[in-house]
Formats: structure tokens, C-alpha cells, sequence
């Protein structure tokens, strides 16, 4: 492991129009960590994570990816916005996971996960392919490579695009509170394959609330509420003996 | 969606094996045998349609006014059928340009450019709320009113000019008013489309690092397709009909002109209006056909129908 944090949060902010859903959240994810993000909605956790892979632009404070500013290239004094080929370029290292899944509907499970590679890395098509029947073997579909996403349950849905993501051979990946649009039965399924892949040593930023997931998986759990960093710390510290009073009225409502 | 036959017929039969389910099927109720809800107006109503049609047909096929004698003579006349290959040459070029034009218009419209955005506004507002006969008067006596045309800056003197032969060219120019029309049309409809699709669809295709370019083709419009195709077709169908008002240029190769031009010399008007007709039919009904299959294929995946490539 190096030196360079996978992602360095520097009092980032930010805000739509007058509304400031983040204020100066400073936060380090080192290579191989499961940091899982927790507290109420609207407390800006999503933003933050949207921030990460560009899809939101950071107002104030430096974001950085593996020691790359996110969004932007720094010259001299001076910050430039990137293009959006560029930005396009810092993504492709970054697997992101929604909360509604976001599947192709008009792709099947096989098609849905060659698309990146094949148009963005110009991979063949049958090295995607053959690549993605592994993905789908990984996430415990093999036998669904040809179902459209509609003919999916939602559990499995979440699958492909957690497959999806790991087609571009990400160096981190960021989830969107990945089981909150499930059926209380199959999330199971879905964190089953999160923590898989935590064990083989993915950096993974969990928006989520599930705390059992959290306090199993993760290496460290921050508490979000109202745009700040309440608290953070070891999960089991946290979710056990919480400092804050927002985080303890909060922890006794989910858990 | 109903239940198979069969699979379900309560009260018939021995009883079903024991411990199926709660209840045995010797439980069940006693089928219903009710004599069914009678209809006597929609018969009614049938007949009646029925018999006004046939007094209609019978009377009109004595009828000496309709010459059915001169429907069946015109109908495969040499210079009927190629004006039919004209009409459908102006449906095919102005429908091209049309979508090719509307889908950039659609595009300006959703640019973030308020001038792009307002310039493709102005453009809709105008060709949509003027009535296409007029327009095509217009097109027919533009070239009177730009008899030359010219490029370079404006007040000095100019780089190229050229004599305005673009618009003498009748059937160009009614390709160009048709497609001028319907470009104002179709870049609400691919709009529409566009915007029909799920915004995380894109952030999806965002973060799998795609170009813009590619989110689109691949992900946007592929899906705004269903809801694109379905009113083309009917654009398609409905310019089909719209080019017999290209005598306004005037321009009369197409169709409904030479069926005019022969009706002029023979004074029999009503049998060659039965002739464009039944062109006209022939071709809307291809057409019906052929859409419905597309739009079968662009439904793929959409959870309405099974997919049948499984």
C-alpha cells in the first residue's frame, strides 16, 4: 500500500442554489477500506458520494482520487475545470452502484455489462463477453446472462449492475444505498456478493442503512447529518457507544 | 393472462389429492351455470350498420357517377403508377430530412444555450403554427423573391452568387416546404422521446464513463425509440396524404396531380378520385403494416411482453 489515500476529502462543500447539502466534510478512504456512510436523508451522504465520481461538482475544498483532483486539473494557483472527455477519463476507475439499479432496459444482463467495456476500453466483443459471463458467474447469475432487466427480481437486478460496475475493473467502488429499493428478502443476496467483494480487498464507499452490514464489513463508519461529519470511527465503536447525541437519536430509530 | 383451461375448472372431477392445500377440492362451491347477460342493442346496432352499408354498396355500384368502368381502366394506367412512385419519392426525401432536421432541432432544444434553445423554439413556433398549404405557396414563390443568391459578409461585396435555381426545381422545392413542415413536428416528437427516458439511465451511463456521444447512442436513444417510433409512423403516414396538397407550388406529377390533369380532359373526376384513393389506401395500409412490426421490435425489454428471443 502507498502513501496516497484512495480518496482525500478536503473541507469539501456544496451547495444547490441556496441550499448547502455539504459543509466542509473532511474524510480519507485508504486503499482496501470499506467505509460505509450512514445517517438520515437528506444529511448529504448521496451528494458526497455523486461528488466522488464527478457526478455533482464540489463548490469549495479539494476532492481528490488516488492523489488526482476530482473534476478539476490545478495549474499554478489556478484550478481549470476538466472537459468532459476528462472527467469521463477519471471515471473509468470508478464503479458506482444506484439505489434504483439503473440497468439498460432495453439491453440484456450480458449486453448491459459489455457496454462499457466494449465502448469505452474498446474491448472485443467476445473478451467482454466471456469476461462478463465470469462477472455474472461471480455474482451468482450465471444462468441469467440472456434476461432482460424487466424479467430480473430486484435482488438480481442489483447484481448485474454491481457486475456491471466491476466490468471496468474499478479501484474503488461507490454504492448508492444499494439495498433501499429492495424487497426486505433479497437483500441478503445483495450484500452477500458487497461483502465477497470487500474480502478480496475493494475499496468500497457504502451509502447505506444497514448497520449490521456496517458494523460486519466496514473498516470505518462516518455519521453524516445536515451536511457535516457528526462522527466517525471504528464501526462497532460507533454503532455501540455513540458520542453524539444526533448519532445516538439517530441509532436508536434504525437499529 | 386468463388461466389456462384446465388448469382450474372447480367443482369438476374426483376430489383433488389430499393435502394440496387447506381446503380439499370436495370443499370448493358449486360451479356457477347462470344464463349468460343478453345484448339486444348491440345487435340492434350491428344490423342496422350492417344493412345501411350494403344499401350504400349496392347503390353505389349502379350508380353511373362513380364509373367504375374508368376505375378499373385508370387504375393501372402507366402514368397513375408513376405518379404514385413520385408521391411516395416526396414522402420518402421529405420524411428523411425531416427526422434528420427535427432530431437537431430536438437536441437545440434541450441545449443549455438559451439562444440555441429559443432559435429552435422560434423555428417550431413558426412552422407549427403556420398551415402547410400556405407554406407551400410560399416555397413556390420564394425564388421571385430571392431571385439570386449570394454568400460573403453582409454589405460588401459578395463572394459567391448564383441565380436561385433551387427553388424553380418544383419538385425540390416541394420536398424542401414538406420537410421544412414536418422537421417542426418531429423535433417535438424526438424530444418527447428524449425526454421520456429515466435520468439515471444516463448518470448510469455517466459512470461507467461514457462520452456524451456514446450515452446516447447506446443508452438514450435506443430507448427514446419507443416512444419516437410509434407517432413517426404516423407522420409518415399522414406526410403520405399531405403531399397531394403540393399543388399549391404547383407542382402536379405527384398522385392526386395526374389524377386531376387526366380528370381535366376526360370530365370524369369521380373515378379517378376513386383511383388516387385506392393508391392512397394501398400504401397508408403497407405502411400500418411495416409499424406495427417495428414497434413490436423497439418494445424489447420494456416488461409489457415476454421477451420472445428467449
Amino acid at each position: 500500500m502507498n502513501g496516497t489515500p484512495m480518496v482525500h476529502a478536503d473541507r469539501v462543500s456544496k451547495s444547490f442554489g441556496s441550499n448547502r447539502v455539504l459543509k466542509s466534510i473532511s474524510l480519507t478512504v485508504n486503499t482496501g477500506e470499506v467505509l460505509c456512510l450512514v445517517g438520515p436523508s437528506g444529511s448529504g451522504k448521496s451528494t458526497f458520494l455523486r461528488c466522488i465520481n464527478h457526478l455533482e461538482r464540489v463548490d469549495a475544498g479539494r476532492l481528490s482520487v488516488e492523489g488526482q483532483l476530482v473534476g478539476y486539473r490545478q495549474k499554478g494557483e489556478k484550478l481549470y475545470e476538466l472537459r468532459p472527455r476528462e472527467a469521463a477519463f477519471q471515471r473509468r476507475e470508478i464503479g458506482m452502484v444506484f439505489q434504483r439499479f439503473n440497468l439498460f432496459p432495453h439491453l440484456t444482463a450480458l449486453e448491459n455489462i459489455i457496454q462499457a467495456p466494449m465502448r469505452v476500453k474498446g474491448m472485443s466483443k467476445a473478451k467482454a463477453s466471456k469476461r462478463a459471463v465470469e462477472l455474472m458467474e461471480r455474482v451468482g447469475l450465471g444462468d441469467k446472462a440472456g434476461h432482460y432487466p424487466a424479467h430480473l427480481s430486484g435482488g438480481q437486478q442489483q447484481r448485474v449492475a454491481i457486475a456491471r460496475a466491476l466490468a471496468m475493473d474499478p479501484k474503488l467502488m461507490l454504492f448508492d444505498e444499494p439495498t433501499s429499493a429492495l424487497d426486505p428478502e433479497l437483500v441478503g443476496e445483495v450484500l452477500d456478493v458487497m461483502k465477497e467483494l470487500a474480502s478480496t480487498g475493494m475499496t468500497m464507499i457504502v451509502v447505506t442503512h444497514e448497520m449490521g452490514f456496517a458494523r460486519e464489513v466496514a473498516d470505518s463508519l462516518v455519521f453524516m447529518d445536515g451536511g457535516v461529519v457528526v462522527e466517525s470511527g471504528n464501526p462497532r465503536e460507533v454503532l455501540s457507544n455513540p458520542q453524539h447525541g444526533r448519532t445516538k437519536a439517530f441509532l436508536s430509530k434504525v437499529l | 393472462m386468463l388461466n389456462t383451461p384446465g388448469q382450474d375448472a372447480p367443482g369438476q372431477g374426483a376430489p383433488a389429492a389430499a393435502g394440496s392445500g387447506p381446503l380439499a377440492a370436495d370443499q370448493e362451491g358449486e360451479a356457477i351455470k347462470a344464463i349468460p347477460l343478453r345484448h339486444p342493442w348491440r345487435v340492434l346496432v350491428a344490423v342496422v350498420l350492417v344493412l345501411m352499408l350494403a344499401v350504400f354498396v349496392l347503390d353505389a355500384a349502379q350508380r353511373e357517377d362513380f364509373g367504375w368502368a374508368d376505375v378499373g381502366k385508370y387504375v393501372f394506367d402507366k402514368r397513375i403508377s408513376q405518379a404514385a412512385l413520385v408521391t411516395l419519392q416526396l414522402t420518402v426525401y421529405a420524411m428523411v430530412i425531416a427526422i434528420v432536421l427535427g432530431l437537431l432541432l430536438a437536441i437545440m432544444r434541450l441545449s443549455p444555450n438559451p439562444v440555441v434553445k429559443s432559435v429552435a423554439w422560434l423555428y417550431i413556433w413558426i412552422f407549427r403554427g403556420t398551415p402547410v398549404y400556405v407554406q407551400l405557396v410560399f416555397w413556390g414563390i420564394v425564388s421571385l423573391i430571392y431571385p439570386v443568391l449570394t454568400i460573403g459578409v453582409p454589405f460588401m461585396a459578395p463572394w459567391v452568387s448564383f441565380h436561385n435555381d433551387i427553388f424553380t426545381n418544383l419538385f425540390v422545392t416541394a420536398v424542401i416546404g414538406l420537410a421544412l413542415n414536418e422537421a417542426a413536428y418531429m423535433s417535438e416528437i424526438v424530444r418527447a422521446g428524449l425526454l421520456s427516458v429515466d435520468e439515471g439511465q444516463e448518470e448510469a451511463s455517466r459512470a461507467l464513463a461514457m462520452s456524451w456521444g456514446q450515452t446516447m447512442r447506446f443508452v438514450v436513444v435506443p430507448q427514446a425509440m419507443r416512444i419516437i417510433i410509434p407517432p413517426t409512423g404516423n407522420e409518415v403516414i399522414s406526410m403520405l396524404k399531405t403531399t397531394s396538397l403540393v399543388a399549391a407550388i404547383p407542382l402536379s406529377i405527384d398522385l392526386y396531380g395526374v389524377s386531376r390533369g387526366i380528370s381535366a380532359v376526360t370530365f370524369t373526376p369521380v373515378p379517378l378520385l376513386i383511383v388516387a384513393s385506392l393508391w392512397y389506401l394501398l400504401f397508408t395500409s403497407v405502411l400500418m403494416v411495416g409499424q406495427h412490426f417495428i414497434e413490436k421490435r423497439f418494445a424489447r425489454g420494456s416488461g409489457q411482453r415476454k421477451a420472445d428471443k428467449q
